[in-house]
């Protein structure tokens, strides 16, 4: 199967510190990749290097099989994990700028409905809540109907209610064969949501595969040698990057 | 560059401006809140100039202790009397420059105190030596008066008023805006999307020039209706004026926006770009017969060319072609800001 995007040797690096070291792999069509990792793993700049907003300081990234070109930008949509938004703009207005900024586009009303805002579309941005803002992101990453949606730790701050929303309108993307690359903290939720994982730490791929794999993989036993309470991807997590605290 | 994509930018921002309240308002209220409040300290005869302190006198400054000092200085133009009640407390005031001469009051001689530091000292002592010699100055001087209708000096300080507002809200309302949305993350969000750097600073642009334009003419309306303002010239011409000086300074704002991420640097580099052009672009004051070198600085700033045109337009009836050293040089630093701007420009770093 030719893969949608693939890198090659990516890696970044800022004066002595390297954030991403010699990282590849290729995401098929369709699928849901999660990219997991403990904070200051290197999701986010790989990610970032995978969307063009940050430069590589070495390694390739192909989009269909050939570099990215100017269309690119036209063909994916993103869910930053930081991002403000333009103050005084509501939540309809908003989707309608950046709809502006696309070729092709979708219609404001179903996106809406799709990301339940429909009921706050006439609030302005800074008046709505996290969960809200949340759902708001991911509406302007689909408002360009993508072929290739990255979604960084798109459920960070939300309640249990709002996260299982967010994993629903997720859930319903997917099932319309767009391909999506997932970073995020909860392995709850990359079991659910992922086809496929790869997991950083320190900035290198220490291992990838299917959900299903990697638990069948990783977690017949734990870190001492004795069987894993649960067979779970947090379990599985747990053992490939260890208990010891990141930040 | 698409058409569409810079519409929605301009129209985007402009709706930021008109539904910030405060700062819609203050954008109204500030220019003419000065501009009122020196019309109501220079437009009245009230106006003076120099304070010549008179001692001793307990009660406030009346026209019984006024004749006690010398006839001629007294009826003095521009010159206010203040009463000091010794002659400890006058020689205090005099040293920090809050008065520029003091006199005792009473009989000839009269004694006097002056501060070899204060340069209205200066003129207000050569105004009392002046007031007790004879009128009569021979075949030494010729008086003349100056014909044609006066311009007053609010007449003088509006288009710089105007200017001025102009400075502050091209500079902070792109500089400041820019770097702050790039600081919380709003300019890697546009980055993602097919807009292109252009799109975004000429969007950008047009947007503050679109509302820079608004709030002059809403202003000057304003202050029309109150202080009914004398054009000489022609307003398409005085329009001409201020849309380049717009250009000018919106895209003296883009190369300030076009790098930094830090708000409180940008706000520096922007006092530290706004205060001398304020001061040096005749705003407030003449600089005629400052030092050469303040001249050649201030002929730096754009501020200066837009007022030195819309002040030739207004106060003294010239057309376009009178003004074209000064538009060609606003549209050559235009030209050069915004090639400094779109080069330079980062959407992240």
């Amino acid at each position: 199967m030719t893969a949608l995007l693939e890198v090659k040797h990516l890696v970044k690096t800022y004066k002595t510190l390297t954030a991403v070291d010699d990282v590849s792999f290729a995401i098929p069509k369709g699928i849901c990749f999660g990219l997991l990792g403990p904070n200051g793993a290197g999701k986010t700049t790989t990610i970032e290097m995978m969307e063009g907003i940050l430069s590589a300081t070495s390694g390739e990234v192909y989009y269909k099989g050939s570099p990215r070109t100017s269309t690119f930008r036209e063909e994916i949509g993103i869910q930053f994990q930081h991002t403000a938004l333009l103050a005084f703009l509501t939540v309809r207005e908003t989707l309608k700028t950046f709809q502006q900024l696309y070729h092709k586009t979708t219609d404001i009303d179903s996106l809406l409905a799709t990301c339940n805002l429909l009921d706050i579309q006439n609030q302005y941005n800074d008046k709505i809540s996290g969960g809200q803002r949340q759902r708001l992101l991911l509406a302007l990453a689909l408002v360009n109907q993508p072929e290739l949606l990255f979604l960084d730790e798109p459920s960070t701050g939300m309640d249990p209610q709002a996260r299982r929303n967010l994993w629903d309108i997720v859930l319903n993307i997917k099932s319309q064969e767009k391909t999506i690359v997932l970073t995020t903290h909860y392995m709850e939720e990359a079991q659910l949501l992922c086809d496929k994982i790869a997991i950083m730490d320190y900035g290198r791929i220490i291992a990838r595969g299917s959900v299903a794999d990697m638990i069948s993989n990783y977690c017949g036993e734990n870190a001492a040698g004795k069987p894993c309470p649960e067979a779970n991807l947090e379990n599985v997590f747990i053992k490939l990057t260890g208990r010891q605290l990141r930040e | 560059m698409r058409f569409k994509r810079l519409w929605a930018m301009f129209t985007a921002r402009n709706l930021e401006f008109f539904r910030d309240r405060a700062a819609f308002g203050w954008n109204f209220l500030f220019p003419f809140l000065i501009i009122a409040g020196f019309g109501v300290v220079f437009g009245g005869k009230s106006f003076s100039e120099y304070k010549a302190g008179v001692f001793p006198v307990e009660s406030p400054m009346s026209i019984h202790h006024k004749v006690e000092i010398p006839e001629g200085f007294q009826s003095s133009r521009y010159v206010e009397f203040v009463g000091v009640p010794s002659l400890e407390a006058g020689l205090a005031l005099l040293k920090h420059h809050k008065i520029d001469l003091l006199i005792q009051r009473g009989s000839a001689p009269h004694a006097y105190w002056t501060n070899e530091s204060s340069p209205k000292g200066y003129i207000l002592e050569k105004m009392l030596i002046a007031s007790l010699q004879p009128k009569d100055t021979g075949d030494l001087l010729n008086r003349q008066v100056v014909q044609g209708k006066e311009v007053r000096y609010i007449d003088w300080l509006f288009p710089g008023i105007l200017g001025m507002n102009m400075m502050f809200s091209a500079l902070w309302g792109v500089g400041y805006v820019v770097v702050r949305y790039r600081k919380n993350g709003v300019l890697k969000r546009l980055k993602a999307t097919p807009l292109t750097a252009v799109e975004y600073l000429s969007a950008q642009m047009l947007s503050r020039i679109f509302l820079l334009m608004f709030t002059l003419i809403i202003v000057w309306i304003g202050c029309d209706v109150i202080f009914s303002f004398e054009v000489a010239g022609h307003y398409l011409d005085l329009a001409v004026v201020f849309f380049l000086g717009c250009l000018s300074l919106t895209s003296m704002g883009l190369v300030l926006a076009s790098r930094g991420t830090s708000e409180e640097f940008t706000s520096g580099v922007l006092n530290f770009i706004s205060w001398p052009m304020m001061f040096l672009s005749e705003v407030w004051f003449s600089i005629e017969g400052a030092p050469q070198w303040i001249k050649w600085i201030a002929a730096t700033f754009p501020l200066t060319h837009l007022l030195t045109a819309a002040r030739k337009i207004m106060n003294d009836g010239a057309g376009l072609s009178d003004v074209m050293p000064d538009l060609i040089i606003l549209s050559v630093m235009t030209g050069v800001c915004l090639t400094i701007g779109a080069t330079l420009f980062s959407w992240n770093e």
